[in-house]
């Protein structure tokens, strides 16, 4: 089974990319073949990892021993390089979700981008399509999101570090190409960012993680020699990483293993958006929701906990490092610092980009005290809500839309663009009622949230979540305990304010009277939002701990046991742990509490007494609560101002003052100055060539006159001067043959 | 006794030739050349080659001066006789001359002739006449073309156009 | 007999005085008659030598044959085209025939 299944190793990550060439080099013509390469390369991806998944769930020994496709193929001085394609347990887990789960968002995209649609005459290129017509860039769509693909499925089956950085940064481009899809785009508020903006930022935000993670791995590879997994990880070489020191200035010594840890982990701060590179996030919303389903929610900012949980026998080299308890630090309260930005947002793309953020903080916050598995399952989770989430904000927006474009002749309001007179379809304030309108999404997407919170026993959050918890309890980290209780409330009070307003009371506007999911596009859309909904709720119980109460004695916890074994071999706790009442108290009650002060809260949004005002004048419950916090929360602290004015505002002057140093005082007076050296030397090659090379050309004429007038005057003409030379030279030769010795 | 006529002979030869070279008139220069044949024609004789010397007094006194004469009358009236009969380089002539006399000298005592004297034919002439239409002929027949070119040649050059 | 080298030498003077006669004077005739001189002493010169070594045959006295006939040939034209160039140029200065001069 193993070697034909090794071959197959390769198929997952190298299809999507081979779709993504044919669609750019030549089927990008027709959409519809476009779309189609690209479902049906990641259909086969699919299966593939599908069947590579469930073979690693299967089989005995993997962690020690992955299954791996490689070749020898960097010279690095005297060894080689290899590079290739891995599977233990944990790419399993990977290979499980991200093909699937891409799936089903190509499959939403072909609704999402309006496929089998009309063109409209008036769309403009790199500008999103009127409601009921096609996008017109949407062979470009898929390809990049194909690409995408390629490079979230390589890096979770890489084997080496390097090979993973070029997949990680395949994964950033696309982020840039997607986010920025809607190039065109422009808003007459200077302070709303455009897409190009924010797909620029969410790059080089992304960069500077990168950066320093490159730094890590360079010392990494000094101190190693390999990026190979096998070889870093292996006993040895942590051995020699906990135990050769660096001697850092305000420091002292200290441990290798501590200093490349915390370097890659800014990598990974960078890609999931943590604080302080937490900034491009929300902004990236810009780009179409399935970008943001996928990218930002289920795969990319999933990979810098994936990197950490691959590198996690780095980050424990050391006992009780500093590494981990920076990474604990950081994800618990970026978890808290972005739930209570969370609770201010009024647009439902941003309130999930906050959410994700905070959740990526649970991750690394779990992480950092040791629970492994928790952590892992957490990933999974998060990546099926999160995306179901946020493919059904994309379903709410797009009925919005229709519902405004029905309207909007009626009201007056331009049927064009959607935000440029005044009404914005992602506002929720805009929302309400929507329930009954479109109410598969509701549905689904309440499945969603109640997962999102953690809604008890039947929904998967609940299990990931509260096993975080637990781990921090049980191990006696009651600080990150109580700081992710804290966040788990607000979540949960976040979820039920955003559901409530979307959802529930009477429509706020016309259009949301008037949206409804009516359309081929809909049906698209609507059966990944089923599907996701499905996993969201069952996911969980593959982790169900055996030691839970009433239901542990049902599950065998298999996921415990796939996870376990990956930690057993680098020698992490992978023991379950013993029941603790405390945890799970806590759990339910900010779970369930939560969402009840948020069903409280809202309830009657649309219809108090402030029901008169428009929507985006109404004032929110929350501001009454909060104050003078509120604007605070709802511009995220003012960190983009804080960065603006720190950083970006001096780089822009610094650029632009070494342009003009650069172009005016060096690279302007080099230009001239080579001119004037050509101008020197041609003019010295003149006079070289009118004094020397003439003079010698005509000095040979000269002497040649010379000589000729010289020589001239033998000639006479005169006979008798030619005789007496005759006698002359006989006269001479005589007296030598006669007078010279014999 | 020989050998005064042989000395007085040389003398005369000389001396005219010396006269025919330095002599201020043109004229006399032919008449002096006159005398050189003359004498060279004697010397012949007492060398013993009588029928050589009638023949060189025939051509050369009888011909050659004859003609050198009648070219000088019919240049008459040009030569300036103001003007100098010598070229610039007559010194160097006459010093390079001189060396190339000296060197003859030495050349001629220095080798040893092989000198066989023995009695001349009496049948002189007859031999001399078998050996040009003998031994000679084809040199004799060239010869002779050599006269009708020349003759013609002369004609043509002298022409009146 | 008188000896050999006294023919001989007054052969060599003979030809030097012709030599200087002929490269030193101005008229052409005079040149020409320089030649003569010079002519005269090799037929001397070929005779002496016929007597003093050769006497049995008449070899010698043939070359002397020889040499006058072709002095008399030479002597025949020298003058005609003395006689052409003194029409044409109206002088027999040799100094003026110079158009060979470069």
């Amino acid at each position: 089974m193993s070697e034909s299944l090794v071959n197959l190793l390769w198929v997952p990550p190298v299809l999507p990319f081979l779709a993504f060439v044919a669609i750019v080099l030549w089927a990008y013509r027709s959409k519809k073949l476009s779309v189609g390469l690209a479902i049906g390369a990641i259909t086969i991806s699919w299966l593939i990892g599908w069947l590579l998944a469930f073979a690693s769930f299967r089989a005995e020994g993997l962690a020690e021993d992955p299954l791996r496709i490689f070749r020898d193929w960097l010279p690095t001085g005297s060894t080689w390089h290899a590079f290739g394609f891995a599977l233990d347990p944990l790419t399993g887990l990977m290979l499980f979700m991200v093909p699937f789960v891409c799936l089903l968002i190509f499959i939403y995209s072909v609704g999402y981008m309006g496929i089998g649609k009309p063109q409209g005459a008036h769309d403009e290129r790199g500008m999103p399509a009127e409601a009921g017509h096609v996008d017109p860039l949407v062979s470009r769509f898929f390809a990049y999101i194909s690409l995408f693909a390629c490079g979230m499925v390589g890096f979770v089956m890489a084997d080496n570090l390097i090979l993973a950085l070029v997949f990680w940064e395949i994964m950033g481009l696309c982020s840039y190409l997607l986010i920025g899809f809607w190039f065109a785009r422009s808003y007459p508020d200077p302070n709303k960012i455009t897409p190009k903006e924010a797909g620029l930022k969410a790059f080089l935000t992304t960069r500077i993680g990168d950066t320093i993670m490159l730094a890590g791995f360079i010392f990494l590879f000094i101190q190693i020699g390999s990026l190979s997994y096998s070889e870093i990880f292996s006993p040895a070489s942590l051995e020699k990483l906990a135990t050769t020191t660096a001697n850092l200035p305000l420091l002292g010594p200290t441990p290798w293993a501590t200093i490349i840890a915390i370097l890659i982990f800014f990598g990974a701060i960078g890609k999931s958006a943590q604080f302080p590179l937490h900034v491009w996030l929300p902004d990236a919303m810009e780009g179409p929701t399935p970008v943001s389903a996928l990218i930002h929610a289920a795969t990319m900012v999933s990979a810098g906990v994936y990197l950490i949980i691959r590198t996690y026998p780095l980050m424990t080299a050391v006992e009780h490092g500093p590494a981990l308890m920076f990474i604990s630090i950081i994800g618990a309260f970026t978890a808290l610092f972005a739930a209570t930005i969370a609770l201010a947002q009024n647009d439902i793309k941003k309130v999930l980009a906050y959410s994700t953020i905070s959740q990526l903080g649970f991750m690394f916050a779990a992480l950092g005290i040791g629970a492994y598995i928790a952590a892992t399952f957490h990933l999974l989770m998060h990546s099926f809500f999160k995306a179901l989430l946020f493919l059904g904000s994309g379903s709410v927006i797009h009925g919005m839309e229709h519902g405004h474009h029905e309207t909007a002749h009626a009201d007056g309001v331009s049927a064009h663009g959607d935000i440029t007179q005044d009404f914005d379809p992602q506002d929720m304030r805009n929302m309400g009622g929507l329930f009954r309108r479109m109410p598969k999404t509701a549905w689904t997407f309440l499945l969603g949230g109640l997962s999102l919170a953690g809604f008890p026993i039947i929904t998967a959050g609940f299990w990931s979540k509260d096993e975080i918890l637990a781990d921090a309890w049980v191990n006696e980290h009651r600080i990150v305990f109580f700081v992710l209780v804290i966040a788990a409330l607000l979540t949960a009070f976040y979820t039920a304010r955003q559901i409530v307003m979307t959802f529930f009371g009477k429509p706020r506007t016309p259009a949301a009277a008037h949206a409804n999911e009516h359309g081929s596009i809909f049906w698209w859309m609507t059966i990944p939002l089923m599907v996701l909904a499905f996993f969201a709720v069952v996911g969980g119980w593959v982790g169900i701990p055996t030691t839970f109460p009433v239901l542990g004695q049902f599950s065998s916890n298999p996921f415990h046991h796939i996870v376990g074994s990956m930690a057993e071999v680098y020698g992490f706790e992978s023991e379950e742990l013993p029941f603790s009442l405390m945890p799970l108290m806590a759990s339910l009650l900010v779970s369930l509490g939560g969402l009840f002060l948020g069903w409280l809260a809202y309830r009657n949004y649309g219809t108090d007494k402030n029901y008169a005002l428009s929507p985006t004048a109404r004032p929110d419950p929350l501001q009454r609560l909060l104050r003078g916090l509120y604007p605070v929360l709802q511009n995220s602290y003012y960190f983009d101002e804080l960065y603006d004015r720190l950083f970006v505002q001096p780089t822009k002057r610094l650029s632009y003052w070494l342009y003009r140093f650069d172009d005016q005082l060096v690279i302007d007076p080099i230009v001239d100055d080579v001119g004037k050296v050509g101008l020197y030397l041609s003019e010295a090659s003149r006079w070289f060539d009118t004094h020397v090379v003439d003079a010698a050309v005509n000095g040979v004429g000269t002497v040649t006159e010379l000589f000729g007038n010289a020589v001239r005057t033998l000639q006479t003409g005169r006979v008798q001067n030619y005789l007496l030379i005759a006698l002359v030279t006989l006269s001479v030769l005589l007296g030598a043959f006669l007078l010279l010795p014999k | 006794m020989q050998q005064v006529i042989f000395i007085v002979l040389s003398l005369l030869t000389l001396s005219a030739a010396v006269m025919v070279v330095a002599s201020r008139s043109l004229f006399r220069s032919a008449l002096w050349l006159i005398l050189a044949f003359a004498g060279i024609a004697m010397l012949f004789i007492l060398l013993q080659a009588e029928f050589l010397a009638f023949v060189h007094i025939l051509i050369y006194i009888g011909a050659i001066a004859i003609l050198i004469i009648f070219a000088i009358m019919l240049s008459r009236g040009v030569m300036d006789p103001n003007e100098p009969r010598f070229n610039d380089q007559w010194r160097l002539v006459i010093g390079f001359g001189a060396l190339l006399f000296v060197g003859l000298v030495v050349i001629m005592l220095r080798i040893p002739w092989p000198v066989n004297i023995v009695a001349v034919p009496a049948d002189a002439i007859q031999l001399l006449g078998a050996d040009f239409v003998g031994t000679y002929v084809i040199p004799f027949e060239v010869a002779s073309v050599l006269l009708v070119a020349a003759l013609i040649g002369a004609i043509v050059i002298a022409r009146e156009h | 007999m008188v000896p050999l080298t006294w023919y001989l030498l007054v052969t060599a003077a003979l030809f030097c005085i012709g030599l200087v006669g002929a490269l030193s004077r101005r008229n052409a005739i005079a040149v020409l008659m320089g030649i003569e001189l010079m002519l005269n002493a090799i037929n001397l010169n070929l005779v002496a030598f016929w007597r003093y070594a050769y006497a049995a045959r008449m070899d010698g006295q043939v070359f002397a044959v020889f040499v006058i006939t072709v002095a008399a040939a030479e002597a025949a034209v020298g003058l005609a085209i003395i006689i052409a160039v003194y029409r044409q140029r109206r002088t027999i200065n040799v100094e003026e025939l110079d158009l060979l001069k470069g």
